[in-house]
């Protein structure tokens, strides 16, 4: 069911619109990403859903209640638990650190023992209970604020890039615990990054947002896959973005001239109509010579290596083949074609890769 | 030298003789500085974190009068006051003048700034997002400032400090709003004005070590409370 | 925001208990005296005041401040009686009807000390004119309290008297301060002041300076007590004003001002003169 739906949302600050968002669900245990670059107004989106920011015009509802006025905003934040990029924990021991929320709610002192053991014991960090909290590194500190969050058992929680100080290492084994977590309890997340493989391994949903609006929402296999304009697509890492004309069709598919070579493209189109395309560079493949007409793949293209550039577990190649082209090889596949500066190659990729994102007549 | 000595020998005479001028005249000196400053530790830090935690048109003007009042001189406060408390003056159907809550308000008029001032100061520090952490706990808006103060708890103490220091030393308003009237609203500072005019150098010596005395002891006893918060 | 309350309940109670007793007083039982630094320095009041309370019930409130403050206090009304001893500013007071009752109560001298070489050699000079027109001659150092008080006032009459303006001669130096103190800066500058006889008294065992000149008549020092006038100002407490003025004159009270002094300094301070006429003092 719809958990928090938020409608006509408006924020302004210093006399300019940050956030303008005409409608926005969070159902109940899924988890949401919101992405965009620094700036985007994810953070301000964030934080006014879970009222900590108040808008200039807009609704928030919770559980099909309107929320209006302090006391029922009041009692919607106890059932909602927000983590920030920075751990933000008071100077006092890590055991109180994470009690606190219980401690305002007014539960009683054996309870919160409780509570406080066994979520601790869940984020790995009940040798750190008595410590002060301010010693304790940034990945520490970070489990210490996830654990508050959690022991409060909210039904809703909120996550603003939380892992964005962390060094490699505590990123990866945090992720991997928050991911497993947020499974196990079902709690619904709504959860900002500018990380897109952060985005990918927790969430149902993805919504892309830039200048203080959305831009898409949908599945991550939609929004990755099929983005609906350049903005989104570059930001989902499509980066292969080009202008076709076409010059024929034949049932279901079309033939497109780009710069001068065809390309085919699955759809329903007219001759002469333009389209815009973008193919996810995962999806273009590099070989020595051209893929036989033994394979199904329907793109074949001749091109000289640009850019070879490393990025952590595979190399990101761009090419040049009457337009620019952008393919991800694995570091043994560049190893094995010896792809360097310069070199030509054969780029292939299927009709069905090819995302069209507009198409109009001229 | 021997002027000093003199002083000292006799500020000790004087407290283990328990002579009761000298000590009404301390307890006096403490009720009427600690009355005040426990006024101005209230307004102080409660008017210093809303203005931290707000944002409103003319803050900061609001801002750069508290820091004015910072450095407000004593007996400005103290003529103001006589002013408005003389017997046709506009508050001078409360008979205030000449008394030790006249001495009272206006020592917290000059601590209530230092305090308000250092509390903005120490508030703003603390990390901006923080106030966001503690509502998204749940907090009601008073939770929320009773763990903010905490959190900025050695700061506040030394706002505290300041506003005591400031007023315990003060002499010129609480002359002129006490009347330094003998077994009344003499204290500490105001004897030691006295005596000096009076050419008793060992009396106000003595007088004066008292008050350092003293002075010491609450200040010790404020920063042990301070640094025992501190993190270690 | 039931906290902002419980601060304000604070607060009231603990500033009822003064208040309670200013409200309660309300004016009635309260005298405001108004007195110099120099009366009060003196220790007369500390030994007439709780007499006084004591037998009417009154509670004084003793401010004092130099002559001029005093005086103007009257003049405002803020004050319900004055003590003062500057006889011109107070006679201009009564005349703009300020002051009712104007009663004379008694009197000690001024001196005039200096440093035991004496470098002026004003020793044995017979008048006070003479005393200063040879300080001034000399260029010798004097230094004067400058603040109004009824010493300075009267300071300045004696110069005026010797025909001199010391004013912004170098060798005259304005303290500002009490009589105590500027009798400290005298004695360690080495020069020459005027002081009334009390203070000079009680303090000169620690000054190094000794006494000069005396007894011209010109160096009386005579104190009048004026109640100021209810019809000016109806706030004053005309009643307490007028016990304390009777009481000062009193028979017994004089005896007692006869008498002070003589056991700590071997003299008396004061000569109590209630009842005389100005003309008659010193003879």
């Amino acid at each position: 069911m719809d958990l928090l739906v938020a409608e006509g949302i408006k924020v302004v600050r210093g006399g300019k619109v940050v956030v303008e968002v005409e409608k926005f669900v969070v159902r109940s245990g899924e988890t949401v990403a919101l992405i965009g670059p620094n700036g985007s107004g994810k953070t301000t989106l964030l934080m006014t859903l879970a009222t900590l920011l108040k808008p200039v015009e807009g609704k928030i509802s919770f559980k099909g209640e309107l929320l209006h006025g302090f006391s029922q905003a009041l009692h919607y934040r106890r059932q909602l638990a927000c983590v920030f990029q920075e751990p933000l924990l008071l100077d006092t021991t890590v055991f109180h650190n994470i009690a606190l929320g219980l401690k305002i709610r007014g539960m009683p002192g054996g309870e919160i023992k409780n509570r406080v053991e066994n979520y601790a014991d869940l984020f790995n960090i009940t040798p750190l209970l008595h410590r002060r909290a301010r010693k304790l590194s940034s990945g520490e500190a970070q489990r210490v604020s996830l654990a508050r969050a959690f022991v409060l058992e909210p039904e809703i929680l909120f996550l603003d890039e939380p892992f964005a100080n962390l060094d490699a290492p505590s990123r990866e084994v945090l992720i991997d615990d928050l991911a497993c977590i947020l499974k196990k309890k079902k709690v619904a997340a709504l959860f900002a990054t500018h990380d897109r493989s952060e985005a990918v391994r927790f969430a149902d949903r993805m919504a892309v947002m830039t200048g203080g609006k959305i831009l898409q929402i949908g599945s991550c296999e939609e929004v990755l896959n099929h983005p609906i304009n350049e903005q989104v697509a570059s930001f989902v890492g499509m980066d292969t973005t080009f202008w076709g004309k076409v010059v024929s069709v034949k049932d279901g598919s079309a033939l497109i001239a780009v710069s001068q070579k065809l390309i085919e493209i699955i759809g329903y189109f007219e001759v002469g109509d333009i389209v815009f395309c973008g193919i996810r560079p995962e999806q273009v493949i590099l070989s020595q010579s051209p893929l036989g007409k033994d394979t199904s793949i329907r793109n074949n293209l001749p091109a000289t290596v640009v850019e070879v550039s490393p990025r952590g577990s595979f190399y990101k190649v761009t090419l040049d083949c009457g337009f620019p082209l952008t393919s991800y090889i694995t570091t043994r596949s560049l190893e094995e074609l010896s792809v360097k500066v310069g070199m030509s190659l054969n780029a292939s990729f299927k009709a069905t890769a090819v995302h069209v994102m507009k198409h109009g007549r001229p | 030298m021997e002027l000093l000595i003199d002083g000292f020998l006799k500020a000790f005479g004087l407290l283990f003789s328990m002579d009761r001028e000298v000590f009404s005249i301390t307890l006096l000196s403490l009720y009427v500085s600690g009355l005040a400053t426990f006024i101005s530790l209230v307004l102080g830090i409660t008017f210093g974190t809303l203005l931290a935690l707000t944002e409103f048109r003319g803050r900061n003007f609001l801002v750069s009068l508290i820091n004015t009042g910072m450095g407000l001189p004593p007996v400005v406060v103290g003529l103001f006051i006589t002013i408005f408390l003389w017997r046709n003056g506009l508050l001078g159907f409360m008979h205030l003048l000449y008394t030790p809550t006249a001495m009272i308000v206006a020592q917290a008029i000059i601590a209530t700034p230092i305090v308000m001032g250092i509390s903005l100061a120490a508030m703003q520090s603390l990390p901006q997002k923080l106030r966001f952490q503690i509502l998204s706990l749940g907090a009601t808006r008073f939770q929320m400032f009773w763990l903010l103060v905490r959190e900025a708890k050695l700061s506040l103490l030394a706002a505290v400090m300041a506003g005591f220091g400031g007023v315990i030393s003060e002499v010129g308003a609480s002359i002129m709003v006490g009347g330094n009237i003998k077994g009344y609203t003499r204290v500490l500072t105001t004897a030691t004005v006295l005596e000096t005019s009076k050419g008793n150098f060992d009396i106000a010596i003595a007088l004066s070590i008292i008050l350092l005395f003293l002075v010491y002891l609450i200040n010790l006893v404020l920063t042990l409370i301070q640094q025992r918060e501190r993190p270690r | 925001m039931r906290h902002w309350k419980c601060l304000f309940v604070v607060i009231a109670i603990l500033l009822m208990g003064d208040l309670g007793e200013s409200l309660g007083a309300a004016g009635q039982r309260e005298v405001i005296l108004a007195t110099t630094t120099s009366t009060q320095d003196s220790g007369l009041l500390d030994l007439l005041i709780p007499l006084f309370e004591k037998k009417t019930g009154y509670f004084v409130k003793t401010i004092a401040v130099g002559s001029g403050q005093a005086i103007a206090m009257g003049r405002r009304g803020e004050a319900d009686i004055l003590l003062v001893h500057s006889p011109a500013a107070e006679e201009h007071f009564v005349k703009n009807g300020f002051g009712i009752n104007r009663r004379l109560v008694m009197h000690n001298d001024f001196v005039i000390v200096g440093p035991p070489e004496d470098p002026a050699k004003i020793k044995g000079l017979k008048s006070v004119a003479e005393v200063f027109k040879r300080i001034a001659a000399e260029g010798k150092l004097f230094l004067s309290r400058g603040d109004n008080s009824g010493t300075h006032v009267k300071e300045k009459e004696l110069w005026k008297a010797a025909g001199i303006n010391p004013e912004k001669k170098r060798w005259y130096q304005e303290t500002g301060l009490g009589m105590g103190e500027t009798l400290n800066v005298a004695a360690e500058k080495k020069g020459y002041t005027l002081t009334d006889r009390g203070t000079y008294l009680a303090l000169r065992k620690n000054l190094r300076l000794v006494l000069l000149s005396e007894r011209d008549e010109r160096l009386m020092n005579i104190y009048h007590v004026i109640e100021v006038n209810p019809a000016k100002w109806p706030k004053v407490n005309a009643l307490g004003a007028k016990a304390f003025a009777d009481f000062i004159v009193s028979q017994e009270i004089q005896e007692v001002i006869r008498h002070f002094g003589k056991e700590k300094y071997g003299e008396a301070l004061f000569y109590p003169d209630a009842g005389k006429k100005v003309e008659e003092l010193g003879k």
